[in-house]
């Protein structure tokens, strides 16, 4: 009996260590906009391959001067093209590993239904205390926004009402709070299957600002991780592209 | 060098210390004089609450307050009521946070430092008809000069150090809530190296200084210099 259960415990084990030879994980920067799609992408990863991806969310701009002063990221699915570029050029990421895995979509958000128009045109009313967006510096949704006020000539009648936030998630806390009572989003963090969550929105024209094409690049820190080089071979798999589509974002193609 | 927008980064900072440090001056000495000498049983809670901000980490301070101001909260609530408005992405708001996150740093010092003023010399200002107030500004006070004087730089200091709750809170609205360290954070992660390591330097500078003449000029029992 007691042989027996021994045999069982060392089976197991044995298993156990199977796994952890053929499993690896890997650490990912991900865009704070894409941060829900990557869960669920991330999931479906691990369900796949059984190597598994550990998150980390934040701005583009933190996580470049992360990796370029020897952050531990294997790969970067940044919120931009130019950072991946940039890093590829300083050494710190694998020339042609590079590839846009979404198109971001940019979204007038208000957490009080009814309060944004399906044109926006709330904007030009100038009707709010505060309008939130992301540092344009750091945050290409950021830039995008403000390409899109100069576009309806307001950035000069608006600019005083502006609140920044260092990324695009907490430009969503600010909103969502009610401390702003409209402001400029990914459409990623208030969307799910084809509907905006709660809330009121516009969904801002792709004329009014250039495309905001996300770029992902395998970092140095991961040429010798297969979980890496798979992640980056499954972000382009057709259940990645369903989830990505899911929430709002164009294909790259 | 220095930029005119970094420039205006550390005054703003210097004002938003300068407002909070008075404030918490006003609100800690009274404070601080009850929980050195009550022996209610009230007193656990409330060093425990004005210890607090020691052990969170200032985005949690940060995000409760933004949802709190807001319009939906209760300081919003408020606000709104006297007319004000909310307080998120205002220099008020900062000065808020402020004084909530250095609050201990101000208690903490003139706790102890009242602590050690002993009950017979109130007796004796007391036997000279001496009012409980009088007494205070004329024998407390005096007693407790060091105390005051490191509850006022560590305030001050602590409030110039802030970060995790303007963050949350500020909006970074330049000349009402974008301070220094906000500054040095986008610096950086613009990769503004340069400009990161003229403001970060000008702090350290700030701070290594004030706190060399807290330590080494100011003379003071170690009770009142719980840091020391």
């Amino acid at each position: 009996m007691f042989k027996n259960v021994l045999i069982r415990f060392c089976l197991f084990f044995l298993l156990l260590m199977c796994q952890s030879t053929f499993a690896a994980t890997t650490l990912v920067a991900v865009a704070a906009n894409f941060s829900k799609p990557m869960s669920e992408i991330a999931a479906g990863f691990e369900k796949a391959t059984g190597h598994s991806a550990n998150l980390s969310f934040g701005s583009t701009g933190k996580f470049v001067s992360q990796i370029e002063n020897g952050g531990p990221f294997e790969i970067l699915l940044a919120a931009d093209e130019k950072s991946p570029e940039k890093l590829i050029k300083d050494g710190y990421a694998v020339s042609g590993s590079q590839f846009i895995y979404a198109m971001g979509k940019l979204v007038l958000w208000s957490a009080t239904a009814g309060y944004v128009d399906e044109k926006g045109e709330i904007l030009s009313s100038g009707n709010f205390k505060h309008l939130a967006l992301a540092d344009p510096k750091l945050a290409p949704y950021g830039a995008a926004a403000i390409e899109v006020l100069n576009d309806l000539k307001l950035q000069d009648k608006l600019q005083p009402l502006i609140v920044q936030s260092e990324n695009i998630a907490q430009a969503y806390q600010f909103i969502s709070t009610g401390n702003a009572e409209l402001g400029f989003v990914a459409l990623s963090q208030v969307f799910e299957n084809g509907k905006i969550i709660n809330g009121s929105a516009w969904i801002v024209p792709a004329q009014l600002h250039a495309p905001i094409k996300q770029a992902a690049v395998l970092l140095n820190n991961g040429i010798e991780n297969p979980a890496a080089t798979e992640l980056l071979v499954y972000l382009k798999s057709a259940p990645a592209l369903e989830v990505i589509k899911k929430y709002g974002y164009y294909l790259a193609q | 060098m220095l930029s005119s927008a970094d420039l205006d980064t550390l005054l703003l900072t210097f004002k938003v210390a300068a407002i909070a440090t008075t404030i918490m001056l006003l609100i800690g000495t009274p404070l601080a004089w009850w929980l050195s000498r009550t022996n209610s049983s009230l007193k656990g809670v409330i060093n425990a609450i004005v210890a607090l901000p020691l052990v969170l980490p200032p985005t949690v301070l940060g995000f409760y307050l933004l949802v709190l101001m807001g319009p939906t909260g209760i300081i919003g609530q408020f606000t709104q009521w006297l007319g004000i408005g909310t307080l998120s992405f205002t220099f008020y708001g900062l000065v808020l946070g402020s004084v909530l996150y250095s609050m201990p740093f101000v208690v903490q010092p003139l706790q102890s430092s009242f602590a050690m003023i002993s009950k017979q010399s109130l007796e004796a200002a007391a036997t000279l008809r001496a009012s409980p107030l009088d007494s205070f500004f004329t024998v407390v006070m005096p007693l407790a000069k060091p105390g005051f004087i490191t509850a006022a730089i560590l305030g001050f200091t602590h409030t110039v150090g802030e970060f995790g709750v303007v963050m949350m809170i500020g909006g970074n609205i330049p000349n009402k809530t974008r301070v220094v360290s906000v500054q040095i954070y986008n610096h950086v992660e613009a990769l503004e190296y340069a400009d990161a390591h003229w403001l970060a330097g000008c702090l350290l500078l700030f701070s290594f200084t004030v706190l060399l003449v807290l330590y080494t000029q100011i003379k003071t029992s170690p009770m009142a210099q719980p840091f020391k």
